[in-house]
């Protein structure tokens, strides 16, 4: 028993646990984000009703207003779309594919990062040069542009009729691509300094293969920033995507996410049917700002220069 | 009765608030210096000789706090001033000489655009008069081809070149009363000995007070008068620095002194006194060196020493408590 | 000084090429342009005849300078959904995405950059704090977000404004300009906003932390140990040291504004470039999306060279000609 309170007293003293007590925004920020990661993986426990199941959607219930409003009916409290999918439980599950999708991101857009930046600090010279000027080259456009033509690369270049499983796929490359440049910077330059350093130049007498090096030597060492850039990029990942489809050219609408319901929403403001944008609205600004000052916090702590 | 000193230092304490309750960086320091002596401060880093000096120039970085003493300038105080009121007498009553020349001065303004900006902020000259006094210091502190290097820029001058530019700034509207913090420190060896060289004679010309801080022996063997010794935040030992130098009292002193290599004379190894100076917020019960010093006595464990003094030298330690006690 | 200007005039003139070979590949491997152009009626033959007419079976290495050539000269093709030539659609479009651009980037930098410094010197104050809520939003809120929620409040709420098209515009020359009527202005507002708020947000953000940076100097130090006033030493000293990353990166935000311009259009529907590119996107109109790529590449290496130079021309320590006072040459120190 006293080990345990042992513990979790050290966790609240630590610089962290300081830290996070100190800003109640922070806090709160954490408890919203967390809100949704659980929602986002236990939806189909919690929603009310599954709006990616088209059998399950009946039309007849279509923009039905809210279950305050005169005209709402018990079962979707949040009112209905032009579909007939059930506003709440969309949200649930598109604030899932938002985050589902955003995490994939970032996951393939650090993989590729880190490993061009491993390879460019590692190896220097030449080879450095060009990946380094391409990431610049890359990094001095807006990351939007970039999923946006890699977007509509893919769609041109994929068959006509492309299932929506693929618009998924499509949209992952796109923001994964897009914001890879970040990575690899960052590991390149730490890359270069531990190259330098003693134990590197062991490893490599010993006769260790450069691969061996990098993987068990090298990037343990380097992931420390890497997991504060994954935590911003992870807003920027899941408001590429909101934007994306937004515009038409992301999540299609058969399993919509938050962007998605946006779009669909934008066409009924000025017919009356405001709760199909708010409510996704209201969530989605929420989402991004959680992870936004989550991702602030984390940076700040993290970086000892502006105690 | 002695004249009074330009600056005077009576019992100040500095604090820093932290969350973890206020750490002590200067304690209890007393220590006057007269028109036209240089006082040099000695001590190693942390010892907090740069607070000291920052505080008597009203520059504390918050959390930094005077909390206890007073900086009297020519008899009137200045620690409880208003920040518009010391403004006006920083630059020029008291000037401020800092460490490293490069990132003193301004990358993006020439050298004489600052200088005449420090003029005409103290004075009423025109800009024609100020530029003519700023070219005459120029040419005072020996920057060769005054006229022409009025308008150039810092990164153009070499490091003893843009230190004399910083002295001719801190000293163009005549302070009674120079900081000059670790001053050659940032500058080759060779060049240290000119810089301290020019500062103490400009400043004896203008019958100013120097306050000299540096971890460095050998500068205030140069240029210094007398000598004050820190240690964890305290003064251990005052005097003139050629009786301290050769004859020190307070332990710590001695260890100084013994472990500054002579030349002509060898050694098997460099002698050090073991141990470390306390960082602050760790200093230790009654003398802040009782830890380490080879004759401690069993007060020195328990109260904090009082000053004595003997032959012209101020001591904090318990070793020469009987004789002569302070007043 | 020469040198520095060419070696960047060439670097920005191999990226322009990489940018246009790149288009070229999109605008000839993406779909097919024949079948783009000739629907699924046309026969083999004919097909393969206007395959070789169009020079699509001449070497590799012909096409690129072929396509190199024209567009220099300015012809980017045919649009595939709208027949016309692209170079003509996108002119068209090209005044209400630099006059969208323009006013917005004019807003952020009226008010960011106040903003910034304010937050900088005062800060603790309760209008600090409030400047440091709203940087948060506006750089958190997807920028359609924002124009979403202006819409709603101000367009269907209140009905003050409206929410889409660019109002009536008059044309001088080939340009057509929205500032001359009260629709044309009441119209740019929204959208401006939106696509400022953004731009202001980080450039308040920008200035604060680069300020705060700068009073922890040494010349800052020094300055306030001379005597200076505040106000010398806040603005005099500080502000400049701020403002010289500050232009360097406000220079390359320009670039930004017209990727977000993309987004904000397509919000209002407002008739520029942008909106212009998305259409092609989703219609999978290859020659629009190549024009505007090269475009875009255009204009950010223009913008990027300008703030080299600009950054140049501000920071003294960058001409190295002059030879060091003090060195090795001169007698003494």
């Amino acid at each position: 028993m006293s080990w345990r309170v042992g513990r979790w007293h050290r966790l609240r003293e630590s610089e962290i646990g300081y830290s996070l007590r100190r800003s109640p925004l922070t806090v709160f920020a954490a408890m919203v984000t967390l809100a949704f990661a659980v929602a986002a993986i236990a939806a189909p426990l919690l929603a009310p009703h599954n709006p990616y199941d088209l059998a399950s959607l009946s039309l007849v219930d279509a923009l039905t207003p809210p279950r305050w409003d005169a005209k709402g009916k018990s079962e979707y409290l949040l009112g209905t779309d032009d579909q007939g999918r059930d506003v709440l439980s969309t949200i649930i599950y598109g604030a899932r594919l938002s985050l589902a999708v955003g995490a994939t991101s970032v996951l393939l857009a650090a993989s590729l990062g880190v490993t061009l930046g491993l390879v460019s600090g590692y190896v220097g010279g030449r080879a450095d040069a060009v990946m380094m000027r391409i990431a610049d080259v890359q990094m001095s456009f807006p990351a939007i542009l970039i999923a946006l033509l890699i977007d509509g690369v893919l769609r041109g270049v994929l068959p006509l009729q492309t299932s929506d499983d693929l618009a998924i796929v499509v949209i992952i490359l796109a923001i994964g691509l897009s914001t890879w440049p970040q990575y690899a910077r960052t590991v390149r330059a730490s890359t270069m300094v531990e190259r330098a350093k003693d134990y590197v130049k062991a490893a490599q007498l010993i006769g260790r293969h450069s691969a061996a090096i990098l993987a068990h030597h090298v990037l343990p060492n380097v992931m420390g920033p890497v997991l504060v850039i994954a935590t911003i990029q992870l807003a920027v990942a899941i408001i590429l995507e909101a934007t994306l489809s937004f515009l038409g050219v992301g999540i299609p609408p058969t399993t919509p996410s938050l962007g998605t319901m946006l779009r669909i929403g934008n066409n009924f403001m000025f017919s009356g049917q405001w709760w199909i944008i708010a409510f996704p609205g209201v969530a989605l600004a929420m989402l991004v700002l959680s992870v936004n000052l989550l991702g602030d916090w984390l940076r700040d702590v993290l970086n000892p220069k502006l105690r | 009765m002695t004249t009074q000193s330009i600056l005077a230092v009576e019992g100040l304490r500095v604090e820093f608030l932290t969350r973890r309750g206020p750490l002590v960086a200067v304690d209890d320091v007393s220590l006057q210096v007269q028109a036209g002596e240089v006082l040099g401060v000695v001590g190693e880093s942390g010892a907090g000789k740069s607070v000291m000096g920052a505080a008597i120039i009203g520059l504390l970085e918050p959390p930094g706090r005077i909390t206890g003493g007073c900086v009297r300038l020519e008899g009137r105080r200045i620690d409880d001033l208003p920040n518009g009121e010391m403004r006006k007498i920083r630059g020029k009553s008291i000037g401020a000489v800092f460490q490293d020349p490069l990132t003193s001065l301004n990358p993006l303004y020439t050298v004489g655009r600052q200088l005449v900006e420090t003029i005409r902020t103290h004075t009423d000259m025109t800009a024609g008069q100020a530029r003519g006094r700023a070219v005459q210091l120029l040419g005072q502190v020996g920057i060769p081809e005054p006229m022409a290097r009025f308008n150039a820029y810092p990164h153009e001058f070499s490091g003893g070149m843009r230190q004399r530019v910083v002295i001719a700034i801190a000293l163009c509207v005549k302070p009674r009363l120079v900081i000059a913090d670790e001053p050659t420190t940032a500058l080759d060896v060779s060049i240290q000995a000119q810089i301290t060289a020019l500062l103490k004679r400009l400043c004896r010309e203008q019958g100013s007070a120097v306050l000299l801080i540096t971890h460095d022996m050998g500068v205030i063997a140069e240029t210094a008068d007398r000598v004050a010794v820190m240690y964890a935040g305290r003064v251990v030992e005052v005097g003139s620095v050629f009786e301290v130098a050769k004859n020190p009292r307070h332990p710590y002193t001695q260890g100084l002194m013994a472990s500054i290599p002579r030349v002509g004379r060898k050694v098997q190894r460099l002698i050090q006194i073991p141990g470390a100076m306390p960082r602050i917020g760790n200093v230790p019960e009654g003398c802040a060196f009782h830890p380490r010093c080879p004759q401690v006595l069993e007060r020195c464990r328990k109260d904090r020493p009082v000053v004595t003094r003997s032959g012209g030298i101020e001591t904090t330690c318990w070793l020469y408590a009987d004789s002569e006690p302070h007043g | 000084m020469i040198a520095f200007v060419l070696s960047r005039l060439l670097q920005s003139a191999v990226v322009m090429v990489a940018v246009a070979v790149i288009a070229f590949f999109l605008f000839r491997y993406v779909g097919d342009p024949v079948l783009a152009m000739t629907g699924q009626e046309t026969s083999r033959e004919d097909q393969e005849r206007l395959r070789t007419q169009l020079g699509l079976n001449d070497p590799l290495v012909v096409q690129v300078f072929r396509f190199l050539g024209r567009g220099v000269s300015g012809d980017f093709g045919i649009s595939y959904r709208q027949r016309r030539p692209v170079t003509e659609m996108l002119v068209e479009r090209l005044p209400a995405t630099l006059e969208l651009s323009v006013v917005s980037a004019l807003f952020a930098l009226a008010v960011g950059i106040p903003m910034g410094v304010y937050s900088a010197l005062r800060r603790d104050t309760w209008l600090s704090r409030v400047f440091q809520v709203v940087s948060l939003i506006g750089i958190s809120l997807p920028p359609f977000l924002v124009g979403i929620l202006l819409i709603f409040v101000f367009a269907v709420l209140l009905g003050w404004l409206p929410s889409s098209g660019r109002g009536e515009v008059v044309s001088l020359g080939w340009w057509t300009t929205g500032f001359l009527t009260l629709s044309g202005l009441q119209a740019l507002l929204l959208p401006a906003l939106t696509l400022g708020l953004y731009q202001m947000t980080l450039l308040m953000r920008l200035v604060r932390s680069e300020m705060l940076e700068v009073l922890r100097t040494d010349y800052v130090k020094f300055a306030r140990a001379r005597g200076l006033t505040d106000r010398t030493v806040h603005f005099g000293h500080a502000l400049r040291n701020t403002l010289v990353p500050v232009i360097t990166v406000t220079a390359l935000q320009l670039g930004s504004v017209i990727a977000f311009a993309v987004i904000t259009e397509t919000v209002f529907q407002w008739p520029g470039m942008g909106y212009q590119f998305i259409q092609a996107v989703a219609s999978v109109d290859v020659p629009v999306m190549a024009a505007y790529l090269v475009m875009v590449g255009f204009i950010f290496v223009t913008i990027n060279l300008s703030a080299d130079l600009l950054y140049y021309g501000v920071d003294p320590r960058l001409r190295l000609e002059r030879t060091v006072i003090g060195g090795q040459a001169d007698r003494g120190a």
